[in-house]
Formats: C-alpha cells, sequence, structure tokens
C-alpha cells in the first residue's frame, strides 16, 4: 500500500519535472531569439537610418525611411477602411444573432481569417493591380482584407458580453436605435474594440506576403498612393536574401523597428484589457 | 463619448493625411522591373540620374521573366532582360517590343570549397556534368584533370541555381546547350528550366548568399556579385580551348560583335580567341508604341530620355562596376532602336 | 420600422405649408407657432427614423460587404485557374514533374513539402505547447512567474514571420548545417528540416496561449473531487484534464497546423526551392524542397504562360480549401468546447 503512494507520488512528480523542463527547455531559446534579433538591430538604429533612404547597392550607409514612411501609410489606409465596417460589421453580428445573414457572415468572417495570406496577395493582384498597376493602394485593399476578420470579432465579442439591460434601459427611455449602439453601447465596449483594433494592426504590420505582388517596393521615398511603395516587412524579405553584409545590417535595423512596434502595440493591448478586463 | 470623438478625428485625420499626400506627390516616377543581373548596375545610373533629373526611377530587381510578364501585363514602364523575348512572348505581347542594349556582363561560376582558395579552371562538360548532378563530389577525377596542384576535399557538392525565371539563368543554360549535347537533350536553355539537381536561390542575391554560406556549394551571378562578396569564380574553358578568366576585357572581347538591326544577338560560346564564353547583353524593353493605357506623351518622353542617358552618360558608371561598356557600333544599333519608337505613330525623340 | 424616401418628403411638405402661413398671417401666431413647434419636433423624429433606417442598412451592407469579399476571392481563384484545371484535370494533384519550360505541372512535390513541413512542425510542437498549457493551465496559474511567462507566450506569438525566417536564415541554418555535415548529407542548411523547425517555433506559442486558456476552463469541482478521491496531480492531469480538454486541445492542434500549411514568407526564405522530389526520405528531410505557398510566392510574378500561371493559381485554391476547411472545423470544435 505504501510502496504504490510512493509510486504514484514519484510518477506525479517526475511528470511535474518534465512539464516545467519542457515548459522552460522551449521558453529560454524563444526568448533568446527576440534578444538576439534586439541586439542585431539596435545598432543599425540613428537618426541617419531613420531618415535616409538605401543606398545603392554595393554602396555603404543609407537607412529605411522609405520603408518606414510606406508601412505607416499601408497600413493608416488600411486602418481606415477596416475598422469602420470592421465595427460596423460587427455591431451587425452581435445584435442580429440568429439570423441568416448573420451566420453567413460569420462563417466568412471565420473562411477569412482562414485564408493563408499569399492567397490574398494573389486575388488582390487580379482585382487591382493587373487592370490598375501595382501601387500602395492595392496593398492596403489586401490589409484591409488580412484586418477585417479581427476587427469585426473583437467587436463582436466585446459587444455579446456587455449585458443586455443597458440596451433595454436606453431604448425604454426613446433613445433612437442607431445613437443608442453609437452612444450607449459602442462607447462601453470601446476598450474592447480598441484593444482588438490594436492587435489587428500589429497582425497586419508584419505581413509581407500580401504585399508582394501588391505595393512591390520602392528605393525612393514615395507618399503616392497610387504608385508602388516600400514597406517594413518587404524590405527585410529583400535584404535578407542579398548577399551583402550593408544590406543584412540594413534588414536587421528593420526588423528590429517592426518588433518593436508590435510589441509595442501588444503590450498596449495588454494593459487596455487588463485595465478594462476584457477576455479576448 | 469623448473617446468616440477623439477617435473620428484620428480616422479623420489619417484619411485627410492619405488624400493630401497622394494629391501632392507628383508624377515623376518611373518604374521599371526585371532582371537582376543588370540591378547593381541600374541602381548605381538611376541614382546618378536622379540627382541631376527631376525622375525617380523605382527598378525591382524580381528576375527576367518577371519583367517580361509585368511588361506584358502593362504594370511597369520598362522591363530588364538579359535574355530576348522568345517566340511564345512574344506572340502574347502581340505588338512590337524593342530590345535597347544596355551593357554587357559576364556569369560567372562561383563555388565556396573550404580549404581552395585559387581559381579553379572548368570546362563546359564539368559543369554540365556537375548540375546534371552526375558529379556530386568534388574530390572526382574529372575536376581533378584539368586542375593540377589543387587539393580538392572529399565533400558532396551543393548545386545552387535561380529559383525563379532568370536572364542568369538564360544565359548559363544557353552557354551549357551550346558546348554539352546531353545538356542539350536533357534540359535545354530557359530562363526557367527544370533543374535536375540542387537547390535555387532567390535572385542573383540569394544565389550568391547561399553559395557564401554553404561550403561545397557551386552557383553562378553575375561577375559584380561575386567581386562585391570576395567569392572566387572559375576560369572557364572557351571554345579555343583555353580557360579564360572573366573580367571586364575578356567579357568586352566577347561583346564586340556585329550587331544585328534588332539587337538580339547572343554571346554566349564567343568565337574570339581571348573572349568570356559565358557573357550576354542585357536589355531593357519597352513597347515600340508607347500610347497604351492613357499614358501621357511626357511620361514616353520620359522613357525615352532616361534609356538614351543610359546608353550615353550612364556607360561610364559600367567599368567601375565591372560590367562591359557597350562597343560605339553598338551605341549607333541602340540609338537607332530608341529612335524607332513612336507616341500615337509619331517619333518621340 | 422601413420608410422610403417618397414618404419622408410626402411628410415634410406640410411642415412647408405651416411655415409659409406663418411667415403670411402673423396675427394667429401663438396658436401657429404651438403647431410649428410640434411639427418640428415631429419633423425630428421623422429624421430620426430615417437615420435608424439608415443605420440599419449600413449594418447589413457591411455584413454583405464580408460575403462579397469571401464569394469574389473564391470565384477570382476559380476563374483564374479553371485553364489549368481544363487542361491539366485532377491528376495535377499527383503529378510529380512540375516543369515550366515545357509546360508540364504537377502539384505533387508542393503537396509534399507543405504536408511534410507542417506536420514535422505539429509533431515538434505538441509536447511543448502542451507543457507550457499544462504548466501554466494547472500547475502555476498566478503568480509573477506565471504572468511572466504568459505574457512572454503571447508577445512572442505576435512576432511576424518574416522575421523569424531573418533569424533563421542566419542563426538556425547554419546549425542544421553544421548537423548535416555530421550526419553525413548534403549540407544544404536551408531545406525541410529547417523550415519546419521554424516552423514548430512559430506555432508553439500559438498553440500553448490557446492550450493554457482551454485548460484553465476546466471546473474546479472535477478537479477538487478527483483529489478528494485521493489522486495525485498526475493522475488528476491524466485523467480529468486532459480526457475534458480532448477536443479543444484538438481542435488547438486544427488551427496550428491550418497556421503551419498557409504561412509564407518564413518558409519561402528557407526551404530551399526546389521544385524535384528526392530518391530517399533522408534526402528529402535534409534537402531543399518547396511548398504550395512557396511556390506561389517565387514562381507568381513571372509565370507567363497562361497554363503556367493559372496552375499556380490552382495551387492556392486547393491552399484556400485546405486550410480554410481546417480552420472552420478548429474553430467549430472551440467555439462548442468553450459553450458547454
Amino acid at each position: 500500500m505504501d510502496a504504490r503512494i510512493g509510486i504514484r507520488n514519484t510518477k506525479s512528480m517526475l511528470f511535474k519535472g518534465l512539464i516545467v523542463f519542457l515548459a522552460f527547455v522551449i521558453t529560454l531559446p524563444l526568448i533568446i531569439v527576440l534578444l538576439y534579433i534586439i541586439k542585431q538591430g539596435v545598432m543599425q538604429v540613428n537618426w541617419h537610418f531613420l531618415t535616409h533612404v538605401p543606398a545603392p547597392e554595393g554602396e555603404k550607409g543609407g537607412g529605411i525611411a522609405n520603408a518606414l514612411v510606406g508601412s505607416v501609410i499601408i497600413v493608416g489606409q488600411s486602418s481606415v477602411l477596416a475598422i469602420p465596417i470592421g465595427i460596423l460589421a460587427g455591431i451587425y453580428l452581435s445584435e442580429n444573432p440568429g439570423t441568416k445573414l448573420a451566420y453567413y457572415t460569420g462563417l466568412c468572417v471565420d473562411v477569412l481569417q482562414g485564408v493563408p495570406s499569399i492567397v490574398v496577395g494573389i486575388v488582390v493582384y487580379f482585382w487591382l493591380v493587373k487592370p490598375l498597376g501595382f501601387s500602395a493602394a492595392s496593398g492596403s485593399i489586401a490589409l484591409t482584407i488580412m484586418m477585417l476578420p479581427i476587427v469585426i470579432r473583437a467587436t463582436e465579442h466585446t459587444l455579446l458580453l456587455l449585458p443586455p439591460s443597458l440596451k433595454e434601459a436606453a431604448l425604454s427611455l426613446g433613445v433612437p436605435y442607431h445613437r443608442v449602439i453609437l452612444k450607449v453601447i459602442v462607447p462601453c465596449g470601446f476598450a474592447g474594440i480598441l484593444s482588438g483594433i490594436i492587435l489587428s494592426i500589429a497582425r497586419i504590420i508584419g505581413e509581407t506576403a500580401p504585399l508582394l505582388f501588391t505595393a512591390l517596393g520602392n528605393n525612393y521615398l514615395s507618399f503616392a498612393v497610387t504608385k508602388p511603395m516600400e514597406s517594413l516587412p518587404h524590405i527585410i524579405f529583400t535584404y535578407a536574401t542579398s548577399p551583402y553584409d550593408d544590406q543584412h545590417d540594413l534588414a536587421w535595423g528593420a526588423s528590429f523597428i517592426l518588433l518593436m512596434f508590435v510589441l509595442f502595440l501588444n503590450i498596449v493591448t495588454k494593459l487596455i484589457t487588463r485595465k478594462w478586463n476584457i477576455q479576448l | 463619448m469623448k473617446t468616440i470623438k477623439s477617435l473620428k478625428l484620428a480616422i479623420a485625420a489619417i484619411a485627410g493625411i492619405c488624400i493630401t499626400l497622394s494629391a501632392s506627390a507628383q508624377d515623376n516616377t518611373l518604374l521599371g522591373a526585371g532582371s537582376t543581373f543588370v540591378y547593381p548596375l541600374f541602381s548605381k545610373i538611376f541614382a546618378e540620374y536622379g540627382k541631376t533629373h527631376d525622375v525617380k526611377v523605382n527598378y525591382q530587381s524580381i528576375g527576367s521573366g518577371g519583367g517580361i510578364l509585368q511588361l506584358t501585363n502593362k504594370t511597369v514602364d520598362f522591363g530588364g532582360s538579359d535574355a530576348p523575348l522568345n517566340a511564345d512572348q512574344a506572340k502574347k505581347i502581340g505588338v512590337p517590343v524593342l530590345h535597347i542594349p544596355m551593357a554587357s556582363g559576364a556569369v560567372v561560376v562561383t563555388y565556396n570549397i573550404p580549404g581552395v582558395t585559387t581559381a579553379l579552371n572548368l570546362t563546359g562538360k564539368d559543369i554540365a556534368d556537375i548540375y546534371l548532378g552526375k558529379l556530386t563530389n568534388w574530390n572526382s577525377p574529372q575536376i581533378a584533370g584539368t586542375n593540377k596542384g589543387v587539393k580538392l576535399p572529399d565533400l558532396p557538392i551543393v548545386v545552387v541555381h535561380r529559383s525563379e525565371g532568370s536572364g542568369t539563368s538564360y544565359i548559363f543554360t544557353d552557354f551549357l546547350t551550346k558546348v554539352n549535347p546531353d545538356w542539350a537533350s536533357k534540359v535545354g536553355k530557359a530562363s526557367a528550366v527544370n533543374w535536375p539537381a540542387g537547390l535555387g536561390g532567390k535572385g542573383s542575391e540569394g544565389v550568391a548568399g547561399l553559395v557564401k554560406q554553404t561550403p561545397g556549394a557551386i552557383g553562378y551571378v553575375e561577375l559584380i556579385y561575386a567581386l562585391q562578396n570576395k567569392m572566387l569564380y572559375a576560369h572557364i574553358q572557351n571554345k579555343s580551348g583555353k580557360f579564360i578568366t572573366p573580367s571586364l576585357a575578356s567579357t568586352t572581347l566577347a561583346s564586340n560583335v556585329e550587331l544585328p538591326a534588332n539587337a538580339e544577338v547572343s554571346l554566349t560560346n564567343t568565337d574570339n580567341p581571348a573572349g568570356y564564353p559565358i557573357s550576354s547583353f542585357t536589355w531593357a524593353l519597352i513597347y515600340k508604341e508607347q500610347k497604351y493605357n492613357d499614358r501621357s506623351a511626357a511620361k514616353a518622353k520620359m522613357v525615352l530620355e532616361l534609356l538614351w542617358y543610359n546608353i550615353h552618360e550612364g556607360q561610364k558608371n559600367c567599368e567601375p562596376l565591372n560590367y562591359a561598356p557597350l562597343s560605339k557600333s553598338a551605341v549607333k544599333v541602340a540609338e537607332k532602336i530608341l529612335k524607332s519608337a513612336t507616341y500615337d505613330g509619331k517619333p518621340i525623340l | 420600422m422601413s420608410m422610403s424616401p417618397s414618404d419622408t418628403s410626402n411628410k415634410k411638405k406640410p411642415k412647408k405649408d405651416t411655415v409659409a402661413n406663418a411667415t403670411v398671417d402673423g396675427t394667429i401666431a401663438g396658436k401657429e407657432q404651438m403647431t410649428l413647434m410640434k411639427n418640428k419636433r415631429l419633423d425630428l423624429s421623422y429624421v430620426q427614423m430615417k437615420w435608424e433606417t439608415v443605420f440599419r442598412r449600413i449594418l447589413i451592407v457591411m455584413s454583405v460587404i464580408m460575403l462579397i469579399v469571401v464569394a469574389g476571392i473564391l470565384a477570382t481563384l476559380i476563374v483564374q485557374s479553371w485553364p489549368s484545371i481544363k487542361s491539366l484535370g485532377i491528376g495535377y494533384l499527383w503529378g510529380k514533374v512540375w516543369d515550366p519550360v515545357n509546360n508540364v505541372y504537377g502539384a505533387f512535390p508542393f503537396l509534399i513539402g507543405t504536408l511534410l513541413t507542417s506536420f514535422t512542425a505539429l509533431i515538434i510542437s505538441v509536447p511543448f505547447s502542451y507543457a507550457i498549457s499544462i504548466y501554466l493551465g494547472e500547475y502555476n496559474t498566478k503568480g509573477w512567474l506565471s504572468n511572466l511567462l504568459k505574457n512572454t507566450i503571447e508577445l512572442i506569438a505576435a512576432v511576424p514571420s518574416i522575421i523569424y525566417g531573418f533569424w533563421a536564415l542566419f542563426v538556425l541554418v547554419p546549425i542544421v548545417r553544421s548537423f548535416e555535415m555530421k550526419i553525413g548529407v548534403a549540407p544544404y542548411g536551408v531545406g525541410v528540416c529547417s523550415a519546419s523547425l521554424v516552423l514548430a517555433v512559430m506555432i508553439i506559442p500559438y498553440a500553448a496561449s490557446l492550450g493554457t486558456s482551454l485548460i484553465r476552463m476546466v471546473p474546479s469541482p472535477l478537479k477538487e473531487g478527483a483529489y478528494a478521491l485521493g489522486a495525485t496531480r498526475f493522475e488528476v492531469i491524466r485523467s480529468v484534464i486532459l480526457p475534458y480538454t480532448r477536443s479543444g486541445l484538438f481542435a488547438g492542434i486544427l488551427l496550428s497546423l491550418g497556421r503551419a500549411l498557409g504561412e509564407t514568407m518564413a518558409v519561402t526564405v528557407l526551404i530551399g526551392n526546389t521544385s524535384a522530389i528526392a530518391n530517399s526520405f533522408k534526402e528529402v528531410f535534409f534537402g531543399p524542397g518547396n511548398t504550395m505557398a512557396s511556390v506561389i510566392a517565387n514562381e507568381f510574378a513571372e509565370a507567363d504562360h497562361p497554363v503556367y500561371l493559372s496552375a499556380l493559381i490552382e495551387l492556392g485554391l486547393v491552399l484556400f480549401f485546405v486550410t480554410v476547411i481546417i480552420n472552420l472545423i478548429g474553430k467549430r470544435i472551440i467555439t462548442r468546447y468553450t459553450h458547454h
């Protein structure tokens, strides 16, 4: 009897040891990966790096101003499109559960979440690039498609968590429906929606595949959204595979900036969700 | 309430910025895409051109195959290619396309063998056998035969080729097809072939990167990539049986041929006894009729002026980057081709 | 609720009349002003109702946009891949040769490459992601160490894939290469092995954070009951927690698989881009290959033959169906799990 308890306890201890070992043995290398990228990148970043465009191949110096500006513009445009559409579609889903349209829309959102990013890229190529040429705008459309499902789901889930009494009280006071939604429901769920938006931006800002055949790339600083534009992930892809050490350095620097962007946005989301105690 | 308002404001501000930015941007940009072979030269020339002219030329090195396809789809202003259009491609485009020679360059066979620091002598057959997967180890007697005194290690050969359609591949396979009947029957020449062995690197950069990283690797890249990366490259046996060092001089010798009026000519396996056998012209491709997709006459003129600059002032950038500049007669031919370009039926230059 | 524009314009007319009356005949101002105000309020509510209708319509339009986008994607893929479906038929899927020069297209090498990388990554990742899930979900659910680990895992999950690819090219590939030299295969470095390792690194954090929240959902009365019967921790995990979360964790694996299948950039950088299939398994695993996503990324911009292009898009179509179906199944299981 005692011996069996002993065996069972040892088994339990061994199992715990194994779990702890596996959990930490994989987390440590993952952290080392992050630190390595930060270490390689932080040495490259300085004012010159942020304000200059890449030098011609084989020449020293240069920076990633074109990619930085390009990423901000492309992602900015995607947000302008995806945020209103996403929030409104999310409101529809949370307000009309059980209707046929809501079912199919929900299905489409799930489908979109599963579509590989490269497929979005080639589809947008046929929609916009083939008739109109490579442009930052077509890249933004591709990223919008990636961004929509996240914003919609975040909005829907947040609004479903709100107590129905909130809406009922407002409606019973005679407030019109759209004002109830826009001035009562959405502000109450604001934190959740906002964190969904930030999360979606963090997700798409690192997407390369949809931009390969849409925004293409640009060696110059460009503000024209109807023309090709460089972006941070694309410049990393181009320079990562190049044989020049200078260009590797640029790519490390760009990786660092992109990584900081993404980590910052994620931490902001964490702070928001913790403050308002939201489960996404 | 406040937060909603600020969100609205932020969205409006972003939208506003986007609109003003796109409105303020002038149309002084040209878009080119294609050959990675010519990319170092183009990026240098275009940077110089941008200093004296108010034109920004965005050239993306996506491979010659991509350059031709994007020109066909009319998504770029000009394409760059190291291979002239083949019959299929010409048929698909349907309208005349001008091939303007920009420079000539050498494709070198580069390798990374630990312990070997001298240039190897390779014959066309050696290279073909390696790329066919018949020679798989560096210590093979076939390679040792032409490399007396070099101690070749017992190391598997890692074959590296281009992963995408590429003019460099075209030049390389064109040479192998001419010198090796086995290669000609099994693989043939094209910008993208069904490689019997090895791994693909994306772009000349990718191939150079892979060779540099991988012990035992062999690859082929444009001379400039090998030089700038301080990689070793082989001496290649030419038609007269001599092993030729790829260089500016030996490339120039190979490119010194009578150009036909359309400038589409292959330079590989040259007859010149001191010429390097794997060299080629690289071309810029534009439509002969520049009025398509409601392009403005000004834009057409911009493209033509840029290419005019390339074959004249731009040529001074060739030698520092180890491209062979166009010969006088080649420039004459190129001028004639450029002058034949029209806008709405009228000559542009 | 619904009100057509003509209705509203009709209702507006009386108001204009009253305004006219009021200005023409100012003497009966008191009574008239009353009606005017009443009408104004009425009018305001008409405007409100109109807005309400417009708002509802906008909501519907926005949801319909989603339907259109998905239908559009599917239609584009099918239409564009039609030439290849027509000329190559179903044999396309197990054709072993991909040779654009001679117009021979077979997707088999890419199917193999995709399945091999994804499943290898999955097999590598499962023990680790389960361990993290169990550790954070059961052994150490609170406290600074748990929080730190959980937040770190979630941050790592957010790192863009291109950065993983770039890092792996310079750090992981040389390690794999020296390993390959030791075991005597061609030291390519890049290839299926490197790509699988990076995919594993990418899906571990994702699967782990999903698993953690699933395990934390196990009702404590179940566990307490087992403890009360004298079960050890290991026995509780084995006979209560794992059976309870089985379907959820399975869904987590499916979702990770969906991610791995569709992952493009990191794989494109690392896979080696070869369409030929090697002879032995060792060569396949350590040698270069290609996945469906990476071959599209590499060759799409230059596929100049119509059948070539549409063969590539057909790959996209296959990838679309596979990932979407896997994702939908995973999502459904998770939804059912979290609802009961």
